[in-house]
């Protein structure tokens, strides 16, 4: 137990240098720039589809499930969008969106640097003078850190999209009904509370996940052991971080 | 110059390498010999800073590179040059871009000036239409001949190579060699290459160093390694045939 614990909090030391060193020895601000729009690309542009694909069909699905556990004629029919909205905002979009970007991207990124450890291309970069840590996984945090609220508002958008789809397709409700729950008694503090989750969990993947992959040791075994332990420990990271902000900001 | 002092290194309590210290000559092919697990890959990283040594320190031209500022450390760092054991080609770079890749980060040259200094680099590795090429798309050999075209593009002074010729036909480990050679002597640099093919020894080794157990036991040129009285060297040496029969052949 003892010794767990001390693991533990040496790994967590380690995290926190291996965050510490990204800021020093860096290269020019034009080099990072180039950089980051590729992992943009690659973090942002190349999960759309995935997201579009999961929001459309959570929003869908959620909208039946509401309509079928609020089958009393005392509950007008816009309560079911009005439950659709919240729980998307508040949850679907940012958390669960969250754990299908830690299995897409964060198993990427381990991957990508658990590779190019055993593979010796980090040494290569720190031979050449280079902060490896600062050069990698740098551009990655700082892409994962704006794309990522920009797939929760879509993903929101296109979960209450599907969920509008599934309602009125099915005749489950109205589209008047449907919009009228969506619009009815709106917190625009929630949308900033979905936004402020989005911005911590796209740091908590990027990084957990970078740090999983920069520390590979071993063959192609250990690299796939990292990817796995990248998606795993960030799923853990989300759902903590998801805890606490709604402790302490709702 | 480099000169590695009383070199020690553990791992896990265990030592892997024990007081070593060797000097590399400039312009000269300085070749770290020894079987495998011998601790010469070790050896070589603790030189080039990959690893923290626990105890000496690496002087590269005088400047104590062990114990150097961030800054210092960085100034030489960017005047050494490694070819890796599988190449260490950036998989997602073509050809074209890893040769360019250490003047795009580390220097403000043109364009232009770029892509002459790469093609000229290519070109003295002998490589020719493959600028586009991708990594997975090129041979062992030709990888090997651009990470050294690689290590070269920006006028490195000191250059490393660990087991160049490791998973690569005779022949085109000849080519090899023959380029390492080749280029320390035009370039006029410090080489140093780690190997436990007898075959480069007797290529290329200027200055020998046999590594056995992780201490450093015999050193000489490849002319003299053959009248060693080193039992272990002579066991490595003499471990094939072929060895067996050109020191027969000697006399």
């Amino acid at each position: 137990m003892v010794a767990k614990f001390r693991f533990s909090m040496a790994s967590l030391g380690r995290f926190i240098l291996f965050i510490g060193s990204m800021f020093v020895r860096r290269e020019s601000f034009l080099t990072y720039v180039k950089l980051t729009v590729d992992e943009c690309m690659k973090i942002g542009i190349n999960s759309i589809f995935i997201v579009s694909i999961v929001s459309i069909f959570i929003g869908a699905v959620t909208t039946l499930q509401t309509a079928y556990n609020l089958v009393s004629p005392f509950i007008p029919n816009y309560v079911i969008s009005l439950v659709v909205r919240d729980m998307t905002i508040l949850e679907l979009a940012p958390t669960v969106m969250a754990i299908v970007y830690a299995g897409k991207v964060g198993s990427n990124i381990a991957g990508e640097l658990g590779t190019m450890r055993i593979s010796e291309q980090i040494d290569a970069l720190e031979v050449m003078g280079i902060n490896s840590s600062s050069y990698l996984v740098l551009p990655k945090i700082i892409a994962s850190f704006f794309m990522y609220p920009m797939l929760v508002i879509l993903s929101a958008f296109l979960c209450i999209l599907g969920g509008f789809l599934a309602g009125t397709l099915t005749g489950t409700l109205t589209g008047y009904e449907y919009i009228y729950g969506i619009r009815y008694e709106f917190v625009a503090y929630n949308v900033t509370f979905a936004l402020i989750k989005s911005f911590s969990f796209a740091l908590v993947v990027a990084s957990i996940s970078a740090y999983k992959g920069y520390f590979t040791s071993g063959g192609a075994l250990e690299v796939g052991q990292a990817s796995t332990a990248a998606v795993t420990n960030s799923c853990i990271g989300i759902l903590t971080a998801d805890f606490l902000l709604t402790k302490l900001l709702l | 110059m480099i000169e590695a002092q009383n070199i020690s290194k553990s791992f896990n309590g265990k030592e892997v390498i024990r007081d070593i210290s060797i000097k590399f000559d400039q312009g000269k092919t300085n070749l770290i010999i020894g079987a495998s697990g011998t601790g010469k890959s070790v050896l070589l990283k603790c030189i080039v800073g990959l690893i923290q040594p626990n105890q000496g320190q690496v002087l590269f031209d005088g400047r104590d590179f062990t114990n150097a500022g961030k800054n210092l450390k960085t100034e030489i760092r960017r005047e050494i040059g490694m070819l890796f054991q599988g190449g260490a080609l950036f998989d997602s770079m073509t050809v074209e871009e890893n040769v360019m890749f250490p003047l795009n980060v580390l220097t403000d040259m043109k364009n232009d000036e770029k892509l002459d200094r790469v093609n000229h680099c290519l070109k003295r590795v002998e490589l020719t239409n493959v600028n586009d090429k991708m990594p997975s798309e090129i041979s062992g050999g030709m990888k090997k001949r651009v990470g050294i075209a690689r290590a070269i593009v920006n006028n490195s002074k000191y250059l490393f190579c660990d087991e160049p010729n490791s998973g690569l036909d005779p022949q085109t480990s000849i080519t090899i060699d023959n380029l390492i050679k080749e280029i320390t002597e035009e370039l006029n640099i410090t080489t140093v290459v780690v190997t436990h093919d007898m075959n480069s020894v007797m290529e290329i080794g200027d200055k020998v160093s046999f590594i056995f157990q992780g201490q450093k036991l015999w050193e000489g040129d490849n002319e003299s390694i053959f009248d060693c009285e080193v039992k272990e060297l002579q066991d490595f040496i003499f471990a094939n045939n072929l060895m067996r029969n050109v020191k027969r052949h000697r006399g």
